[in-house]
């Protein structure tokens, strides 16, 4: 990839990133850094379509450590679960043969596993050794008949946040618009019911949470186009330039197809979150607006009222045990506000949060939902965010799985909000598993039976007591 | 304090009980060179046998008095005396056990008087002890068969009260280890002891016995293993006991009363608060520190209870066992902030009503079954016979127990101590997490073409 190539990358015009103090998205520092690499980010963001055979061409340590470790799942093909790689050699490197490997394990895959397409994602090594891998996915595409998509997208480009876009880019290159969707099968028309064709963007279906929320979609008579790239298959990303509105769901990571699909198909989109009452119901009330159906809209606003009456019946035992515990919220970036409001609506005080990657426009937004008193930290070492905790008498850590360790070591409530989770919070019934797994760690006997000293500790401290 | 719910129903189903001959049974298979042999029919006998071996894989020595129908109805007492006689000429035993039957009790056996007529009428075998107990298989369950023969040993080989206590120089401790201890927990148990420069003497000591070793000798009438009769006679002479399972409490009573040795009881040694009270003991007892492997241990079992508590936190259990297997288990689940929502023993014990569960039912696997079923459990926790339990269920089992037909090394797993909890914590986290309960069930599209 080109160096211009990635400075256009970097520069998103859709991103706030972008307008205010920092440019972009910030350096790492070296020594001083943690979060993946731009193949993770681009990895992450593709993986989950599911009958795609995804090969990771490099040397082991790029596949070998990430393959098969991601919450999300499928309803259908499990293809995007077989961890494939070029896994390149000492002599391949040194006798170039990387790209003959490439060429052979592409038409391997094909054989083995006749995918729907193969996405070849170039890691350090062949980029550092020049392997062309465009010219050979094109050449292997025409003898093998089915799309090879490169995905050029080596660690040392970047950050995972790069990764994400250069996925976002890939997409937009190689298969956004390639198909045109099929017609609604008639057994899915209902009379009065228009079918609105969208996508989502950014929304992974971890641990299947997406299918709390996926029937109300069916039943508002919106068709998902695609969701990139939770649950989707190859043939519905083709199919995405067809949408009338998009929706960029939590984060920022793709937010670059999503601008693509406005100024190049006039698409229209917003950003929004399926965590918590309140965003959910925002999430659907903003579809209907764009899409601009009365009909719709009016049969969102029942849907909505009957599910919040639904929910927090089911949630008002969990708000009584969980009202005024104070949380710190460190998940390095924009995707706080997501949770935010999914904590508030359970009641919880959100106490601090990390603010590393935020802009100064991220950091008045905070401000504007949690209120001035909200704390905000930059520094995400293990060392202050547990120094940060205790500051700020916090009840429980919320972060993503990297820092779960961190908090248990420490013996603090910890509730787990990345990718590798195991249980899903979307919607409107993800809201009481979110409380349940809040007050299952909060109320936990654990804590007490850890924190306090061994019997013969004890009593060794009371003789020395007396004694002294 | 847990309800008790009374057996309420002329069928069992699925049961979950075995006879208190078999747990009279498998405490003199813990005791070297000894035989029981059941007062009863063959079948009692053939039975016991089959189950015995099943579970632990191991040739299991048991013999029969063989009631047959004259002798059932006119007089079996020279059955008894018969049977002795023939052990004794013929396998030299240490020790013979003498569990009655439901049978013989039914009939009027008097166990203890048949015993001194054989004494009386073969003088020659008065140096080898037999412990007759009363064990009747319509009354009890496996465990309070074992604690009554625990009993019924010690009434034997310390007939009479000792002066005084005499060994206040010794590092021996006696061990009185309950039903619920499987060879492979009480190995770890005596480790333990160990650790503090102390010498268990173990009543009885399956875990040197029933471990699944391979032995030179290739067949034995006999217990090959297990505690050796003659230290029996010497727990007067101990610093301390440690009596492991609240089913021995009579027995420990009775042991106390007789030696003056001090006791110190446990009903369970799964959990972090039981196994402290464990190991504190044994310090107070030795007078020395907790050794710093003991205490990884103990840390090594805080990280997982940490570990597996979002698992843990919450779930739902389904138990079925014996008295103190199914208190010590419960225990457990409550203390990892999670709930019994089925609890069934196969017969009453003073215990029950301390089980950390809304309800105890004395009952069988169906009353588990219709209990787990109605409160939502997402585990069982049972012996094999719960297999199909479990899958009628759709819900995973972690087998503990008697019997495991149909798990190798069942016999040897460790349950008991920090080692032995932390396995359990992981193991019912896996098997949760493989079952996967938690996770959304998938939603296709109504507009979905792909697959």
């Amino acid at each position: 990839m080109q160096a211009k190539d990635i400075a256009e990358l970097l520069n998103e015009p859709a991103c706030t990133h972008n307008t205010k103090s920092k440019s972009g998205c910030a350096r790492p520092k070296p020594g001083a850094t943690a979060g993946g690499c731009s193949f993770d980010g681009a990895q992450i963001a593709l993986l989950p379509i599911a009958d795609v055979a995804h090969i990771v061409h490099g040397p082991i340590a790029c596949a070998g450590s990430s393959w098969d470790n991601r919450g999300t799942r499928s309803s259908g093909s499990t293809l995007f679960r077989i961890g494939m790689t070029t896994d390149l050699t000492e002599q391949d490197v040194i006798m170039g043969r990387g790209e003959k490997r490439l060429f052979h394990a592409i038409k391997q895959a094909v054989a083995t596993y006749s995918p729907a397409a193969v996405f070849v994602y170039n890691t350090c090594v062949p980029a550092l050794t020049g392997d062309d891998i465009s010219a050979v996915c094109k050449a292997a595409a025409e003898q093998c008949g089915v799309a090879v998509v490169p995905v050029d997208c080596a660690g040392f480009y970047g950050t995972k946040n790069l990764g994400n876009r250069i996925a976002g880019d890939a997409m937009f290159k190689h298969v956004i618009g390639t198909a045109e969707p099929l017609p609604v099968p008639p057994a899915a028309q209902r009379e009065g019911i228009t079918v609105h064709d969208v996508n989502l963007i950014g929304e992974y279906n971890i641990a299947g949470e997406f299918w709390n929320v996926l029937p109300l979609f069916d039943e508002l008579g919106l068709r998902i186009l695609c969701c990139l790239s939770g649950d989707t298959r190859f043939r519905e990303v083709q199919t995405m330039h067809r949408a009338q509105a998009n929706m960029v769901v939590c984060a920022k990571a793709l937010l670059n197809v999503a601008r693509k699909l406005q100024t190049d198909y006039q698409i229209p989109f917003f950003e929004g979150s399926f965590y918590g009452v309140t965003d959910t119901s925002q999430a659907f009330r903003e579809f209907a607006q764009l899409l601009n159906d009365p009909s719709l809209t009016a049969r969102t606003e029942a849907m909505i009222a009957r599910e919040e009456a639904k929910i927090n019946t089911l949630l008002d035992p969990w708000r009584e045990q969980l009202r005024g515990k104070r949380v710190l919220l460190y998940t390095g970036g924009v995707k706080s506000w997501s949770i935010v409001s999914a904590l508030q609506d359970l009641g919880l005080e959100v106490v601090a949060t990390g603010t590393n990657k935020s802009t100064e426009e991220d950091k008045a937004r905070i401000r504007e939902i949690m209120g001035e008193k909200t704390k905000m930290i930059t520094d995400g070492s293990p060392k202050a965010l547990l120094g940060a905790v205790k500051e700020y008498q916090a009840d429980i850590l919320i972060a993503g799985g990297r820092n779960m360790y961190t908090a248990l070591k420490a013996r603090i409530p910890f509730l787990d909000i990345n990718q590798e989770r195991e249980f899903g919070y979307e919607g409107y019934s993800g809201m009481t598993e979110l409380a349940r797994q809040l007050a299952l760690t909060l109320q936990s006997p654990v804590w007490d039976a850890v924190r306090k000293p061994a019997p013969w500790a004890v009593a060794s401290s009371n003789e020395e007591l007396h004694h002294g | 304090m847990a309800e008790i719910l009374k057996r309420n129903k002329a069928l069992a189903v699925n049961p979950l009980k075995a006879s208190q001959p078999i747990g009279a049974s498998l405490v003199f298979l813990g005791i070297n060179h000894a035989i029981p042999m059941l007062h009863g029919s063959q079948g009692c006998t053939a039975f016991g046998k089959v189950f015995f071996v099943r579970h632990f894989r191991e040739p299991i020595p048991l013999q029969t008095t063989a009631m047959d129908q004259v002798s059932t109805v006119m007089n079996a007492d020279e059955n008894v005396i018969e049977g002795l006689k023939a052990i004794c000429e013929k396998s030299k035993p240490a020790l013979i056990g003498v569990p009655t039957t439901g049978l013989s009790e039914t009939q009027g056996t008097d166990i203890k008087r048949l015993v001194k007529d054989f004494y009386a009428a073969y003088p020659e075998f008065t140096h080898i002890p037999v412990v007759p107990v009363n064990t009747p298989d319509f009354s009890g369950c496996l465990e309070s068969g074992y604690a009554l023969a625990v009993k019924a040993v010690l009434e034997t080989l310390l007939p009479s009260p000792l002066p005084s206590p005499m060994g206040r120089g010794s590092y021996t401790v006696n061990v009185l280890a309950g039903s619920f201890l499987t060879p492979g927990d009480i190995e770890h148990v005596k480790e333990l002891i160990e650790a503090f420069g102390l010498q268990p003497l173990v009543l009885p000591d399956l875990a040197d016995s029933l471990d699944g070793h391979l032995t030179e000798q290739e067949t034995s009438p006999v217990t090959l293993g297990g505690t050796v009769v003659s230290d029996i006679a010497t727990m007067g002479s101990s610093l301390a006991t440690l009596v492991l399972g609240h089913s021995l409490c009579e027995a420990a009573d009775y042991l106390k009363a007789q030696t003056g040795v001090p006791d110190y009881r446990f009903d369970s040694l799964m959990g972090l608060d039981a196994v402290d009270a464990f190991v504190s003991a044994l310090a107070k007892i030795s007078g020395k520190p907790v050794p710093a492997k003991i205490e990884r241990q103990r840390a090594q079992l805080q990280d997982a209870m940490v570990d597996s508590h979002f698992m843990l936190g919450f779930m739902r259990v389904a138990i079925a066992a014996d008295p103190d297997l199914l208190f010590g288990f419960a225990q457990l689940v409550h203390e990892m902030g999670g709930e019994v929502v089925a609890a069934v023993a196969p017969a009453r014990s003073a215990i029950l009503s301390s089980v950390a569960a809304a309800q105890v039912a004395i009952g069988d696997l169906e009353d588990l079954e219709n209990t787990a079923r109605s409160n939502g459990a997402q585990l069982v926790i049972s012996n094999s016979h719960a297999v199909e339990t479990a899958r009628r269920l759709g819900i995973p089992l972690l087998r503990a127990g008697f019997p495991q037909y149909d798990l190798l090394g069942g016999y040897q797993r460790l349950w008991v101590g920090y080692r032995g909890t932390r396995q359990t914590l992981f193991d019912w986290a896996n098997l949760l997490v493989e079952h996967g309960h938690h996770e959304t069930p998938a939603y296709v599209s109504v507009y979905k073409r792909e697959k």
